[in-house]
């Protein structure tokens, strides 16, 4: 075993309420590691931290922390702490007493557990609000505390269910600095769980995309974003193209009609294979100019750059450029062939469609903040 | 203070329940201090004041009412302990047993107390149930009956359901992440227990306290008919309908009592807010 | 979903149901005692149950009494009730709606007898000034008891309002419905189980209440105050049967009244 894992998960099967949450699902975490798990609503991710916490115990399977098996080991026994969504502080008590409700547990002195509450809420920003009660701070405010509360009692593995989930967009950005500072100066383990994808990619050493308890990919934001492993991860992380393709020979594919070189191989001749290509990665050129010709039928003005939905016979592509053209332009488009990333099939490849039903607000409808899973 | 006019609909609307407040609440209270102060002539008087504390019977009435204060916090305090562990056992259980245990628990309210306390005292007599069940396993026979322990029994028999709703409504909202977060701490069960639920649970159980005790200090007849105890309630029951100013001025002291020892509890009521925000 | 209880406790909620069941087990049990006591069972007969529907013209009168009584006190109660808790909820002013709710919780507070008590020397006080000597009855038993469930009325519907979004009848009014239609075409609806409970707790409150009625019902006999004139000399065991048709009525209302949340609490979990 290597040196520097702190949680090994072998083998991990639940179920709750009759229904298999996850499956056969292993994962080591190395030390002082920032990694997150990824995955839309009820992929099982807040079940695998809730399991490490030790809020629930696995049907089968193991759960080994630095080298022992903790089957069995009550929550309030394990050196892992957990920021809960809903930050979980006790109202009845203040912020230093939430603060120091660990530290009592703990029986520190009563020095010592007065110079740990005031070192954690410098860290976070609020000396000061000592005496404040609960409801009277702002969420980011509870969400510092929180983060204060579950610090103060120096856990190995810090472990965090969407906390940012509750804030607007301007507090979670900060948030996301801030919390990565507090990673890297503590320098210990955060396991992160979201389902916001921009969020995993900014913050995260390594991410984990879970769908439907199994786990979809392990790698950094760079390998996860560039390489995705199926059509799922490559849809989930950012926006893609996802085209049938047949892979004719190593580095030679061939989709809408056309062959291309690409930088693939090791697939079966005339394997039928899933071709992603990121929106960005299209360039549009002049009709006669491109390799494939389509139309524009929508086009949106994004800031930075455009984004057009171009039909390429009758699939709908995704092309963001900085380019400005018109609905109903001829277009060519061209790509290169370190761009184009080839998949193996998945049991997702039929799921994904093309852009043809895409709307920006149809998108956020079917992302709502993540429930509750385990209720 | 805001001094924007009421609108002459809502005015409306709020005029019956206004009115019947009026007439049907605060006036009937102020007249039992009016019929307490006012003499068999039919002007003011202390003379019921005079009657109760007159030596004669100051001792009789002033153990009477220290009774009444005695049982009725006796039957609360012994409420309170049986409903405590019931109230969170009720919200440990599946939702859908939390409605049957409800229900269960709310049924036997609806019982006649009259009948009720008739049937505790078959089940208590010295020929009753309990009794001849431990003859017939040769055991000695109890003499339960007619003890003030029986009065209390009989009293945590009609309001110990008071005390357990409130307590486990309370309970039941409790944030489930709370307790894993204090687990998630280093929290075992009895510090879990000490440190979140407890406290946490202090607005149920302060109105369950109220809602048993009230009841339990102005208690007649269940006392009387199972302990042979009697408290400032029988007095009231008896005196009022023949001798109202009697029975008024009576009910002017239980009403005093209460209200002091309301206070009282409010006051612990706030202290122990002020213990949280420290 | 956690099911943290051990043997220990259940064991002990047990004990606590026994505690509360034992003497209704007992009422149920002599109910069908052939004997004319309610401490020696002889055997097992229908024989009160029958006097009660046939001879003992009495405790019919009292029953009749009791169920004209709750049924009124229901009705006008949760009428003035739900009037009061609309009004209460208009007033959106802090400092007035304090005093409001502070009125309401007088009578919850306040000892029964002395509540009793106190209505009586209204009523004595009220006859005094028109120069009647004996105003106890029906119609002041019924005052004294909607005093008494008002304040559950309130508390029933008053919730239930605070939690219907006050858009919805802005809404109504949107689309062309008046002030008054409105609150009945859609706060009337919102509120509708606030209501039904509210009725069911009237009811049963009334139904069952002995001090109250003692202090303000005279000569009219309801059949709690029946029971307390034959309590002084001897039960017999007609009280205990009428008791047990009272008390399994009770649970099915009870028990339907349950089901019927049960499945609109189901109905909301599957469309969510």
């Amino acid at each position: 075993m290597e040196k520097d894992i702190i949680i090994d998960l072998r083998n991990v099967n639940i179920a709750l309420g009759g229904q298999p949450i996850l499956q056969d699902l292993s994962l080591y975490i190395r030390n002082k590691e920032f990694i997150t798990l990824l995955g839309p609503s009820g992929c099982g991710k807040t079940t695998t931290l809730r399991i490490i916490a030790g809020f629930l115990q696995p049907d089968d399977g193991q759960v080994i922390f630095d080298g022992t098996d903790c089957a069995g080991v009550p929550p309030h026994k394990r050196q892992v702490n957990t920021i809960f969504q809903r930050y979980a502080l006790f109202p009845h008590l203040n912020v230093y007493k939430n603060v120091a409700f660990g530290l009592k547990l703990a029986k520190l002195s009563k020095k010592e557990l007065h110079d740990r509450v005031t070192e954690m809420l410098a860290m976070v920003n609020l000396t000061g609000f000592e005496k404040r009660t609960i409801a009277s701070l702002s969420g980011g405010q509870q969400q510092r505390v929180a983060i204060a509360r579950a610090l103060a009692v120096k856990p190995r593995v810090l472990l965090l269910d969407e906390p940012l989930g509750a804030l607007d967009l301007k507090l979670r950005k900060d948030m996301q600095v801030e919390l990565k500072n507090i990673q890297q100066q503590l320098g210990i383990t955060f396991v992160y769980v979201t389902h916001d994808q921009e969020e995993a990619l900014s913050m995260s050493d390594t991410i984990v995309v879970m769908d439907e308890g199994v786990i979809q990919q392990i790698g950094t934001p760079k390998d996860i974003y560039d390489e995705p492993k199926n059509a799922f991860v490559a849809d989930f992380i950012g926006e893609s193209n996802i085209i049938d393709g047949i892979m004719l020979a190593d580095l030679k594919v061939k989709f809408a009609g056309m062959t291309f070189t690409c930088v693939d191989k090791g697939f079966a001749k005339n394997e039928k294979v899933d071709v992603v290509i990121r929106p960005e990665d299209v360039d549009i050129v002049p009709a006669a100019h491109g390799v494939l010709p389509g139309t524009i039928t929508s086009a949106t003005f994004k800031g930075v750059h455009y984004e057009y939905i171009v039909d390429v016979q009758s699939f709908k592509w995704m092309i963001q450029c900085t380019d400005a053209y018109a609905v109903g332009d001829v277009i060519g488009i061209m790509i290169d062939p370190q761009e184009i990333h080839v998949m193996k099939k998945s049991k997702y490849s039929d799921l994904i469609g093309d852009y043809s039903s895409f709307s920006d607000e149809f998108d956020e409808l079917s992302n709502p903040l993540e429930e509750d899973e385990d209720e | 203070m805001n001094k924007r006019k009421l609108p002459f609909g809502t005015a409306l609307l709020n005029a019956p329940f206004t009115l019947w407040t009026v007439i049907f609440i605060l006036a009937p209270l102020v007249l039992v201090a009016y019929f307490a102060f006012t003499g068999n002539d039919g002007r003011f008087s202390l003379q019921w004041f005079e009657y109760i504390f007159d030596p004669a019977r100051r001792e009789t009435y002033l153990r009477m009412f220290g009774d009444s204060l005695l049982y009725g916090a006796l039957a609360t305090g012994i409420s309170l302990l049986l409903a405590f562990p019931l109230a969170h056992f009720m919200a440990q259980s599946k939702q859908s047993v939390q409605r049957v245990l409800m229900l269960l628990i709310m049924v036997p309210m609806w019982m006649n107390f009259l009948i009720a306390t008739n049937a505790w005292r078959y089940i208590l007599e010295h020929n009753g149930l309990i009794n001849n069940l431990l003859a017939g396993i040769g055991l000695p026979r109890l003499g339960m009956i007619n003890t003030p322990g029986a009065a209390i029994l009989g009293m945590v028999y009609n309001f110990v359901p008071f005390m357990i709703l409130p307590i486990y409504t309370v309970m039941a909202r409790l944030n489930v992440q709370l307790v894993e977060a204090a687990q998630d701490l280093g929290a075992s069960r009895w510090e879990v227990l000490r440190r979140v639920i407890v406290p946490l649970s202090m607005p149920g159980v302060m109105s369950g306290v109220i809602m048993v005790f009230v009841p339990s200090v102005s208690v007649f007849f269940i006392n009387d008919r199972l302990g042979g105890v009697r408290l400032i309630g029988d007095v009231i029951n008896d005196r009022v309908l023949n001798e109202t100013n009697l029975g008024a001025a009576f009910s002017l002291i239980l009403m005093l009592i209460i209200l002091v020892c309301m206070l009282v509890l409010n006051r612990m009521g706030d202290r122990e807010k002020g213990a949280f925000v420290n | 979903m956690k099911k943290k209880n051990g043997i220990l406790s259940t064991v002990y909620a047990g004990l606590i149901f026994l505690f509360l069941y034992l003497p209704i087990a007992v009422i149920v049990v002599f109910s069908f005692n052939s004997g004319r006591t309610t401490s020696n069972f002889e055997s097992f007969s229908f024989y009160w149950y029958m006097r009660l529907f046939t001879t003992n013209f009495e405790a019919q009168a009292a029953l009749r009494n009791t169920l004209i009584l709750a049924l009124s006190t229901a009705v006008i109660t949760v009428l003035l009730g739900t009037l009061a808790a609309v009004g209460i909820d208009r007033l959106r002013r802090k400092f007035t709606e304090r005093i409001a709710l502070g009125a309401n919780n007088i009578p919850l507070m306040s000892p029964e007898i002395v509540m009793g008590i106190s209505m009586m020397m209204l009523f004595i006080f009220g006859g005094a000034l028109f120069n009647q000597q004996f105003v106890l009855g029906f119609s002041t038993v019924l005052l004294a008891h909607i005093t008494m469930c008002l304040p559950y009325v309130i508390l029933s519907v008053l919730p239930k309002l605070r939690q219907t979004d006050p858009h919805l009848a802005e809404a109504a009014q949107d689309l062309g419905c008046s002030q008054v239609m409105a609150f009945f075409r859609v706060t009337l609806p919102s509120i509708s189980t606030g209501i039904a409970s509210a009725f069911l707790i009237t009811f049963t409150l009334s139904l069952d209440n002995f001090v109250i009625s003692r202090f303000t019902a005279g000569p009219f006999t309801t059949l709690p105050l029946h029971i307390f004139g034959q309590i002084r000399m001897l039960v017999r065991p007609d009280m205990y049967a009428l008791t047990t048709l009272i008390f399994v009525m009770m649970f099915l209302l009870l028990l339907g009244s349950n089901l019927l949340q049960a499945r609109a609490a189901k109905r909301q979990n599957k469309q969510t």
